[in-house]
């Protein structure tokens, strides 16, 4: 029965020895503990996350690097075709403008061409007139002495006009 | 400087108190004998006419407090303390008693032989009890005698209790200057950080939710205040402080008027008009719960005394058994000692795990009852939350 008994010493004691580590710890220890733990797993949590996140951001730049090379590379293709089809064209360009300026040429020399045969056909024409009219002449005058002679004399004439 | 030599000032206490009752633990099995032998034999001496161990005497001298510490056949005073309304305060060590057979101040310490010798009622007067005297070396029953005494029991609590704040607060001043929080922990921060994050992850989490660290304080002292005197209450040889009821009313008590301050409207409405009971169920019901109230601290009270106490009573039980064998035939005491001690040794490892579950079961508990008293607010802000 006697161990059933609370004694008021150790009572007193007891609640005396509570109070004063309580208040102690709770002033002094406690706030410092469990917050040092807190921050500890918070820390830890935060690395984590950070390094989670890391992760996601280098590999989402490195999809982007990817995406980027590859229109890098699109672009790079479209601008070689354009190129091309450029230097094409402007190939085809000169070699019409070649050809109608040949062309062009040509026929203009065609029209000079003509017009000095035309003008060389003229005086010709021109000079044979001429001729005619002097061969006419001469022969005219020899038909005066005899007959013979003038033929003679004109062939020598026919024979002395030299076509050019 | 000086907390540096209060310190060494407390380790150096502290070990020789260790070594004083650590020798006696490693040799128990074969010099405890002869001390428990020189025990028995003085009993032996005092009631000549029984002749015989006592083993009731010797559980309860182990057991209950007492005034001085025993080792060796030796004893250790301790300071006494008294008060009575007409004589005021006064203090002396208890050797000043000389086992009862000496008068101080007035005073006069009962033992089992002087409550025989001046014809006392053994029910009413118990040894240890230190009672006013008159001249005559009558009991004087007008002085009314409160002890305050430093008893085997407050002296042990206090020394294991500084012991648990210098190294609690060697603990915090490593998380302060960063060990611990920004790097690994060292030394017995390693050692008590899991136990710190279990009270606060698997006690005071799942019972007081949101709530729980305006109580983690009060939940962690608790705990180390029970788990540290529950291991130095292990020495063999220490007093039996969390075995002794006036240390767990104590913390007890500390526990209802938490858990009276931590109740709501809700908490009461429940007790006093328990919603959806048949109005003739209420008159049982109300009652019921309304002692349930009171007997819930009162549980933790005897649970946590019972258990230890009942650790304690054991391992003697075991020991004495030896010497019981021992009176009847000494060849019988030489046979029984290898199985008492090796039930003992049982038996210890046992109150080892009992040291640290009582130690967490009485600060579950507690955190279970904080968390019923203010439970339906919880519900209501999450039904809150959820609309």
């Amino acid at each position: 029965m006697e161990l059933l008994l609370p004694k008021l010493g150790l009572l007193i004691w007891t609640l005396l020895a509570f109070l004063i580590v309580f208040f102690l710890l709770k002033k002094m220890a406690w706030p410092a503990i469990i917050k040092g733990l807190r921050d500890r797993e918070n820390t830890i949590a935060d690395s984590l996350a950070t390094a989670q996140k890391v992760k996601e951001e280098m590999a989402q730049m490195k999809s982007e690097n990817e995406a980027l090379l590859a229109k890098a590379r699109e672009e790079r293709a479209l601008m070689l075709k354009e190129a091309r089809e450029t230097k094409d064209r402007i190939i085809n360009e000169a070699k019409e403008q070649a050809k109608t300026e040949a062309n062009k040429i040509v026929t203009e020399a065609q029209v000079a061409i003509n017009a000095q045969k035309m003008a060389a056909l003229t005086e010709v024409k021109n000079q044979v007139g001429k001729l005619v009219i002097e061969v006419s002449e001469k022969v005219l005058r020899r038909e005066l002495g005899n007959k013979d002679a003038q033929e003679a004399h004109i062939k020598g004439l026919v024979d002395g006009v030299k076509l050019n | 400087m000086v907390v540096q030599r209060f310190k060494s000032f407390t380790v150096a206490v502290f070990s020789i108190f260790s070594l004083l009752f650590s020798v006696p633990a490693t040799a128990q099995h074969h010099e405890g004998d002869t001390a428990h032998h020189q025990a028995g034999q003085g009993a032996g001496d005092h009631d000549a006419k029984k002749d015989k161990l006592n083993v009731g005497e010797v559980i309860f001298e182990h057991v209950l407090d007492g005034h001085e510490f025993h080792f060796f056949g030796k004893s250790l005073p301790l300071p006494v303390l008294l008060y009575s309304p007409q004589k005021g305060f006064s203090s002396f060590m208890s050797s000043d008693f000389h086992h009862g057979h000496a008068v101080k101040n007035g005073y006069k310490i009962l033992t089992h032989e002087n409550i025989a010798e001046m014809g006392l009622d053994p029910k009413k007067f118990k040894p240890e009890t230190i009672v006013a005297v008159d001249g005559a070396g009558k009991i004087d029953p007008s002085v009314k005698v409160y002890d305050f005494s430093l008893t085997r029991n407050v002296v042990q609590m206090i020394l294991a209790l500084t012991l648990f704040v210098i190294i609690m607060l060697r603990i915090a001043k490593r998380y302060k200057s960063g060990v611990g929080v920004t790097s690994a922990p060292k030394g017995s921060q390693s050692l008590l950080e899991p136990v710190i994050t279990f009270v606060r992850d698997e006690v005071a989490k799942p019972n007081l939710g949101h709530k729980y660290e305006k109580y983690l304080p009060y939940l962690l002292t608790v705990f180390f205040f029970i788990l540290i005197n529950n291991i130095f209450g292990l020495i063999p040889g220490s007093a039996n402080v969390t075995g002794n009821i006036a240390f767990t009313a104590v913390l007890g008590l500390i526990s209802f008027i938490v858990i009276m301050f931590s109740t709501n409207k809700h908490y009461w409405g429940h007790i006093f008009n328990p919603p959806g009971v048949p109005l003739g169920v209420k008159f049982i019901l109300v009652p019921v719960e309304f002692l349930s109230v009171f007997i819930k601290p009162f549980a933790l009270i005897i649970r946590l005394f019972a258990n230890m106490v009942a650790g304690h009573i054991i391992i003697i039980c075991l020991i004495s058994l030896i010497f019981i064998f021992g009176q009847l035939n000494p060849i019988a005491g030489w046979g029984a000692s290898p199985l008492s001690i090796g039930f003992t040794v049982f038996i210890y490892l046992i109150e080892v795990l009992v040291a640290f579950l009582q130690a967490f079961i009485f600060t579950m508990l507690t955190a279970v009852f904080i968390g019923q008293a203010f439970e339906g607010e919880h519900h209501d802000e999450a039904h809150a939350a959820h609309h």
